[in-house]
């Protein structure tokens, strides 16, 4: 919802060379957000309140550095949090009546105490394990991750990839078969990787050689993928799960010192290889993309691909590597499935994941870091869900697990807003 | 670099694109290659540049039989290319546009973008561009855009360097600059095939002419040939540069803008507080150059814009915040600027097409129903009226030629009763007989008692049409003139500069502008 701010009308003959003129256009999307929001909290944390004492449980008992537990009184909290809240929303009007944007910082205080009041009011009278929380909401976002940065890459080059479901379907089952056969949880890790290529090259070469519509080709892509895993489970896995689903999962390694940092080293540094090689591989992708030769001209080619051929680069293999290191990396997010959490492959593992993973991409605005963030927020909203029916929460389980999907369209549709994605993403490029 | 054609043939499946073309360009010379829309030109190039293979013919460079299996292999050569369409990335700098191709890293493969600058740096300033080589070049204007690729292909030691119509997106006067850059190319010893179909261009800065015509040379002229020589020669007959027109007589102001201001998503002002008029039997022609608000002001006047302040009324009765339907029904015809696209339906049939503004009621659509019969009927004899080259109403018109195309267009905007007609661009791509044929009708509607509105960038065409002009700059209105304004005047008006003697650049009293 937008309303025109006058513009300035000269009164005299403007000089040309003052530039494009711009007008304000006021959007009250903002302040109407976080009036709702913040009307939601405090019919949750003052109408409905609770009494009792919420716990905040800060360090697990294997820390060097032992944190005090922290108490908040509920109903008390959840009425100041209602203030703060009310007080944001107010000053975000304010702002945009003299034409101003709310800043990103004012939006993220918002929603940390949004969800601080939340975290209090559902927790009277228990204690909520942080360090828990984080560790589950980094587990479960580590395949998203692997999936958006193979996103990142696959869309920058030129080729959307709804095919991220598939590929770490794909990768989780190559894993846990090869892992189980070899004992080798590196080798299930390669196998997985291989298996997301495979899924890249049929995406790869429908879309870039025989220009069929990218989406089409990969929402069929997840399906097969889906088909092929699931037949070969029951047939084949289930029957034998001892020898051929029973793969070795990959050991924890804890970095020394880093490993101690209150709150964050045992979330961060307590973890498998896998992880690891996530961390590595985020900052080698961002990097890459923004400083090196083969970032310039991925994006270029997912830009304005003919431009990209009048300076001698080959569009069509550009495309088509890149792709398949998108999928190589999406599939090793599948390995995680299998060899870092669960242990063993189930039918339709992934359960969406991929998909979450593509929205983590648009949130991210086609950007490694931001896309990884994303995908965190994405992890911690399923994250929370599993934590809170265990402590017992009050809000219904089946509302709880809407929350990760809920939170997804939020993200996309609210605050992404419009966004620009690379120009060139999902038009073949036809040589005449 | 001498650089030698011969005998290029290239052919798109039935149709010859280049029938073995022989071109010679010299060291040092600057070499028009003269020719209407789709004679070839581009094509040419493009095999030059290693885009496209010729099925026959030989490129020779300093008399040394070259091969080029794609653009890479032509600028290792010393071919450079300015593209008519920029092959620039609108989201990178112009250090990373020039570097593009052939990167330069550091250790640990990092990006050496300090090396790329000083690379710009250095050839702007041998030029006097005064390029910015961090600026994005979605911010940096056009003329300066093909500044850009000037470095580019200077960067790559281009000993030829071919200008794909360079001056379709240029003020006049950004024209001149670009003729001074040329000519300085070629004293340092640079070759330049200079491709165009702008006789004024060719004549004032071409060593030699070669005029291309549907894929054949057909001649080579020297720059002291005459407008009409040369445009015999392009054409293939004798042509009539001038549009025979009566003076207008206006009458009423059948559209009266005031305060017209259009602003886009991202709060950019487009169309600037925008205020004229046009009487009834009068053609306000709307110069500028690409991208100075004429599109968004058309598009306001249809209906077409969601944010528009200000008021806009047609014979009294305000369009503003109406829906196309109900602009159209006001007695509005619009020719769109891109007529492919916004235009016409390329999979429908002519007929189909001639219909697609009254598929809503009759006499086309009865009860739900297709009357076939009679559109069959209003179709082929729309298609006699205007001329229209086909194999039958049933053609799709995604396979007629673009001046056929228009035709079909104009066919259907012209077959209302219109109070009001806008033509956008109406004969941009066409060939010399389609915009005769164009020209007539539109001063023919004009005769008839509408009043028209031409959007164009060719100042020829706005200067053989116009009975008044109106000079826009960056949204704004610069100056109304007389249809017969000088084109130097024209030109410095279209950089922004207001006339001397011109109504003023702000809006003029509704009266003042129908009287004029």
């Amino acid at each position: 919802m937008s309303t025109i701010a006058p513009v300035s009308l000269p009164t005299q003959p403007t000089p040309p060379d003052d530039g494009p003129a711009t007008a304000v256009i006021r959007s009250w999307k903002t302040p109407i957000a976080l009036g709702i929001f913040t009307v939601l909290g405090a019919i949750m944390l003052v109408a409905f309140g609770r009494d009792g004492i919420s716990t905040m449980v800060l360090s697990t008992t294997s820390d060097l550095i032992q944190l005090p537990t922290v108490d908040f009184p509920t109903r008390a909290t959840g009425i100041v949090i209602s203030v703060l809240l009310l007080a944001i929303a107010t000053g975000s009007a304010w702002l945009v009546r003299n034409s101003r944007k709310t800043p990103i910082w004012l939006i993220g205080v918002f929603a940390f105490l949004l969800l601080l009041g939340f975290l209090a009011w559902a927790s009277a009278g228990a204690s909520i394990p942080i360090p828990g929380l984080l560790f589950g909401s980094l587990s479960l976002a580590v395949p998203l991750i692997f999936g958006a940065l193979g996103g990142v890459i696959s869309e920058r080059v030129g080729v959307v990839n709804v095919a991220i479901e598939g590929q770490l379907l794909a990768g989780a089952f190559t894993s846990a078969l090869v892992a189980s056969i070899t004992g080798q949880p590196l080798l299930g890790l390669l196998a997985a990787m291989l298996a997301g290529v495979l899924v890249a090259f049929v995406l790869a070469a429908f879309s870039i050689k025989y220009f069929v519509d990218q989406v089409i080709v990969g929402v069929v892509l997840n399906v097969l993928v889906s088909g092929v895993t699931g037949f070969l489970f029951t047939q084949l896995l289930a029957p034998n799960a001892a020898t051929l689903n029973q793969p070795p999962k990959f050991d924890r390694i804890n970095i020394p010192f880093l490993s101690e940092i209150p709150i964050l080293g045992p979330v961060l540094f307590r973890q498998t290889l896998i992880v690891y090689i996530m961390y590595f591989a985020v900052i080698a992708v961002y990097f890459g993309i923004f400083h090196t030769k083969w970032g310039l001209r991925l994006r270029a080619v997912g830009e304005h691909p003919q431009a990209a051929d009048t300076v001698g680069i080959k569009v069509a293999a550009t495309r088509f590597w890149n792709v398949s290191l998108a999928g190589a990396i999406a599939g090793a997010g599948g390995a995680y499935f299998t060899l870092g959490s669960v242990g063993a492959f189930g039918k339709e593992m992934t359960a969406g994941a991929g998909f979450i993973a593509l929205a983590a991409v648009i949130f991210g605005r086609w950007d490694p870091i931001r896309a990884t963030l994303a995908a965190l927020l994405f992890g911690f909203a399923s994250n929370l869900q599993s934590v809170l029916s265990i402590i017992g929460s009050p809000v219904p389980s089946e509302f709880m697990l809407m929350l990760p999907y809920l939170v997804t369209i939020f993200a996309v549709a609210g605050l992404v807003g419009r966004s620009r994605g690379p120009a060139a993403s999902g038009k073949p490029y036809i040589k005449s | 670099m001498k650089l030698e054609l011969r005998g290029i043939t290239k052919r798109f499946g039935a149709l010859v694109a280049n029938d073995s073309i022989n071109l010679t360009v010299e060291a040092g010379e600057i070499h028009a290659l003269l020719g209407e829309n789709g004679a070839g030109k581009s094509t040419l190039m493009n095999v030059l540049y290693g885009l496209y293979r010729a099925e026959e013919g030989e490129i020779l460079l300093d008399d040394k039989a070259a091969h080029f299996a794609g653009p890479g292999d032509a600028m290792k050569a010393g071919i450079g290319m300015v593209h008519q369409h920029f092959m620039l990335i609108p989201v990178f700098t112009v250090a990373e546009n020039v570097m593009l191709g052939h990167e330069e890293t550091k250790a640990g493969g990092r990006l050496d973008l300090a090396a790329a600058r000083v690379r710009v740096k250095q050839i702007s300033d041998r030029f006097g561009f005064a390029v910015d080589p961090d600026a994005l070049i979605e911010d940096l204007p056009v003329g300066v855009q093909q500044r850009v690729e000037i470095i580019k292909a200077l960067s790559q030691d281009a000993k030829v360097l071919v200008f794909d119509e360079p001056t379709a997106v240029l003020t006049p006067q950004e024209t001149d600059e670009l003729m001074a850059i040329m000519r300085q190319l070629k004293a340092a010893g640079t070759s330049i095939v200079f491709i165009t179909h702008k006789l004024r261009e060719v004549r004032e800065v071409a060593d030699r002419i070669t005029v291309i015509r549907l894929g054949k040379v057909v001649g080579e002229a020297s720059p002291t040939a005459t407008n009409e020589e040369l445009a015999s020669l392009m054409v293939g007959r004798a042509v009539d540069l001038t549009v025979n027109k009566a003076p207008a007589t206006p009458s009423e102001p059948a559209l009266v803008v005031s305060g017209l201001t259009v602003i886009d998503p991202r709060g950019q002002v487009l169309v600037n507080n925008v205020s004229f008029t046009v009487a009834a039997g009068e053609i306000l022609a709307i110069a500028g150059v690409q991208g100075n608000g004429q599109t968004e002001l058309t598009e306001a006047l249809m209906g077409l814009q969601p944010r528009v302040v200000g008021e806009i009324t047609l014979d009294g009765k305000t369009l503003r915040g109406h829906s196309v339907r109900q602009v159209l029904d006001a007695g509005v015809g619009f020719v769109p600027e891109d007529r492919t696209e916004d235009g016409l339906v390329g999979g429908f049939t002519i007929a189909e097409n001639l219909m697609l503004d009254r598929s809503h009621a009759l006499p086309f659509v009865k009860r739900f129903n297709l009357q076939l019969a009679l559109l069959a009927e209003f179709a082929t004899a729309k298609v006699k009226e205007f001329d229209v080259r086909s194999q039958g109403i049933d053609t799709p018109v995604g396979r007629l030629s673009g001046g056929n195309q228009q035709k079909v267009v104009l066919a259907r905007e012209l077959s209302r009763e219109l109070r009001l007609f806008i033509a956008a661009q109406p004969t941009r791509g066409l060939d010399v007989g389609s915009i005769e044929f164009v020209h007539e009708r539109i001063v023919a509607t004009r005769d008839a008692g509408a009043a028209v509105i031409v959007i164009s960038t060719e100042l020829d065409e706005v200067a053989a049409l116009a009975d008044r002009i109106m000079v826009m700059y960056r949204g704004r209105i610069i100056g109304i003139v007389p249809g017969d304004t000088p084109r130097a005047v024209l030109g410095l008006m279209m950089a922004g500069e207001p006339a001397p003697n011109s109504s003023a650049p702000l809006p003029p009293a509704p009266t003042e502008g129908a009287a004029a």
